[in-house]
């Protein structure tokens, strides 16, 4: 175990110096203008401003944003900004998962459900995020219960939840669907309930295929997390980060590379987070399917 | 594939931990941030109406007037807490002004022209920007000199109305859309980059934005920064189809029906143009209040930006903020004329006569005129700046 641990490492820090190499050499060995067919550029240009080196990249990481008294050192910037999406991202894949195991059951409990309900999750897929994104941050900044007023991070946390459900609602359905008719008979025999064959056969059954879906939930989510900052202009995260620095594009590129680093940051946590709800369920994990 | 297990409890309180580990990130990390879009005093005595302007764009010097007018004051001393609310890549402020999701929204003329012509009531109360800063840039060697030369070239523009002076210029110039290389404008990014690279061969450029982001590159044939020299500037103003561009719109049915509000607009507009008088006189406190506020652009640019603006301001014809009937027709002259890719024009008919009204402004300049304060900038003289690498 401990032999295998040295190796993943090793294999991880293999991966990111082969990704490292890939780009400085292609950077060294292709022409400044790219690889053109015809008229077509099919592989980028290899200039400073294009493709800076790895190690500018860095550099900058370790220097201020700005030269504005008191501005922060950039990597501290792009931590805060990651943290504060990763945060909004978490809350949106909560939801999704939320909502996505309360539509499975639903579909799975009542068979009239599942043909009124699942076309529509499948429909809801195919709405561009940018025409919805602005039309949930104004619906939600209509919304005054009390003392409750609507922010619009939570916009961006229902973006985010409404990319994430999908993959857990389907999935969760199919494994909640497959345990095989002798083991439901069984559960009938014994007069075992609906409620009994859901807790000790189905859900068990559905964590296989449950957690591969949670894993694409925390992708879509952080996705929809950064994507709906942009797109509605919630500050503090990543997604407005990139905006912001694409104004020194081409006087400053490494800074715009600074906030694509918080975004692999974002991805690599949640994918971590799902990893240790995947070891909580080892023992459930025979087979794992593809969602 | 079934499966009892009578463990299964601890796994559950596992997995339930790190849910709740995960939820608790989200709310611990969001509640901080989240007043990132107000400014203006969090002490503010209950007496002040709360009032909230939607711009279009992020934090930045284009907006000084509104940052310098919260930071300086200006706005409490007319009994007003704004809420400065950035724009973003999908909000269109005078959707978010008609749907109610702010008091009062910055938006250019000629956009919201079609919006008025689609059936949103606004009302343009102060024309902020007397002069575009919107240019098409090209460089020298690119045989580029004026519209006229745009045939057969690649042109780069943002779109999303953001091209209606491009298109007027050219057709003034007999050059139609079919002309330019791949029958249709270019559409450029948020940054200069195809523009340098060489795959725009003249593009769009803000004076006090996208220029500035060009002279703060590095020319890789000499190695020093670009400068004013190595560029063509066309600018609409010179060229005669300069379009109004950042204006402050009120929603025209509460203008008509609701009292205080109608006297907000004029306290509002007040407060505003007081802002664009200070960043006139300190431009770089200005720029510094606007960085404070959020933005994360260099110092330089910043500043640069800042100067920029406050020429597109001053001096001014007849009082910041008042809108100039000739600017206004022509505008709407050339709304009416311009043909889009679609083969439409902006407005196929005349505006309603509720889409401009000099009244608030009218009388927020009397009472600045009063208190002594300089809308007119007569003695406007711009500063220098000195762009740094990367807009440092």
């Amino acid at each position: 175990m401990r032999m295998g641990r040295a190796a993943a490492i090793l294999w991880g820090v293999a991966g990111v110096l082969a990704v490292v190499m890939l780009w400085e050499g292609y950077k060294a060995l292709a022409p400044a203008d790219g690889i053109v067919v015809g008229d077509v550029t099919v592989l980028p240009r290899t200039t400073d401003i294009a493709m800076p080196h790895v190690w500018d990249m860095v550099t900058r990481l370790f220097e201020p944003v700005t030269r504005a008294a008191g501005a922060d050192i950039l990597w501290w910037a792009v931590l805060q900004a990651a943290a504060f999406s990763l945060g909004i991202a978490a809350v949106g894949w909560v939801i999704g998962v939320v909502s996505g195991m309360g539509l499975a059951l639903l579909m799975q409990r009542w068979i009239t459900a599942e043909s009124a309900v699942l076309p529509w999750v499948v429909l809801s897929q195919t709405v561009p995020l940018i025409a919805i994104a602005p039309l949930v941050r104004r619906w939600g900044s209509s919304i005054h219960i009390g003392s409750f007023e609507w922010q619009n991070w939570m916009s961006v946390a229902v973006i985010a939840s409404y990319l994430a459900f999908f993959p857990v609602a389907v999935s969760a359905l199919r494994g909640l669907k497959s345990p095989p008719a002798a083991d439901i008979d069984l559960f009938r025999s014994y007069a075992a309930g609906w409620w009994t064959t859901l807790l000790r056969l189905r859900l068990p059954s559905s964590v296989p295929y449950l957690l591969p879906a949670l894993r694409l939930a925390a992708a879509n989510a952080v996705v929809g997390t950064v994507v709906a900052e942009v797109s509605i202009g919630l500050g503090g995260g990543i997604g407005r980060m990139i905006i912001e620095f694409a104004a020194t594009a081409s006087g400053d590129p490494a800074k715009t590379w600074a906030p694509i680093f918080g975004a692999v940051l974002i991805g690599l946590v949640s994918a971590g987070f799902v990893a240790l709800i995947g070891v909580g369920l080892r023992r459930y994990r025979r087979g794992e399917v593809p969602a | 594939m079934a499966l009892i297990s009578r463990h299964g409890r601890g796994a559950a309180a596992l997995t339930g931990t790190a849910i709740a580990a995960l939820a608790l990130a989200g709310c611990t990390a969001s509640a901080e941030d989240t007043t990132d879009d107000a400014t203006g005093s969090s002490e503010a005595p209950a007496e002040l109406t709360p009032v909230s302007v939607q711009l279009q764009w992020l934090t930045q010097a284009q907006f000084a007037c509104y940052y310098a007018a919260a930071d300086q004051g200006y706005y409490e001393e007319e009994g007003l807490e704004v809420e400065i609310i950035p724009g973003a890549v999908d909000i269109v402020p005078i959707d978010v002004l008609t749907s109610g999701g702010a008091d009062f929204a910055v938006s250019w003329v000629p956009k919201v022209l079609g919006a008025i012509e689609q059936g949103a009531a606004v009302t343009n109360i102060a024309q902020i920007f007397e002069r575009s800063g919107t240019t098409q840039v090209a460089f020298k060697d690119s045989g580029i000199t004026s519209a006229a030369d745009f045939a057969g070239k690649s042109i780069g523009s943002w779109g999303y109305g953001n091209e209606w002076e491009l298109i007027a210029g050219m057709q003034a110039n007999g050059v139609t859309l079919d002309d330019l290389a791949g029958g249709s404008t270019v559409q450029q990014a948020f940054d200069m980059n195809a523009f340098i690279a060489g795959d725009i061969d003249a593009a769009q450029a803000m004076t006090y934005n996208e220029y500035a982001q060009v002279l703060e590159t590095v020319n890789p044939d000499t190695g020093e920064l670009y400068t004013a020299d190595d560029l063509i500037v066309i600018d609409w103003n010179d060229e005669g189809t300069a379009m109004l561009q950042d204006a402050i719109w009120a929603d025209a049915e509460r203008l008509a029906s609701d009292e205080d509000y109608a006297a907000t607009a004029t306290s509002f507009v007040k407060g505003t143009i007081k802002g664009c008088v200070y960043a006139k006189d300190e431009p770089q406190a200005a720029a510094d209040i606007v960085t404070a506020a959020g933005s994360t652009l260099g110092t330089s640019h910043q500043l640069w930006m800042t100067n920029e603006v406050n020429k597109l301001i001053f001096p001014s014809t007849s009082g910041v903020g008042h809108i100039n009937e000739d600017q206004w027709d022509s505008t709407v002259a050339m709304a009416l004329d311009t043909v889009n890719p679609e083969g439409a024009t902006i407005i196929t008919t005349e505006p309603p006569e509720t889409a401009y009204s000099n009244e608030y402004v009218d009388a927020a300049l009397e009472e600045l005129k009063a208190e002594g304060v300089d809308v007119m900038g007569e003695g406007f003289e711009p500063i220098e700046v000195t762009l740094n690498e990367g807009g440092e």
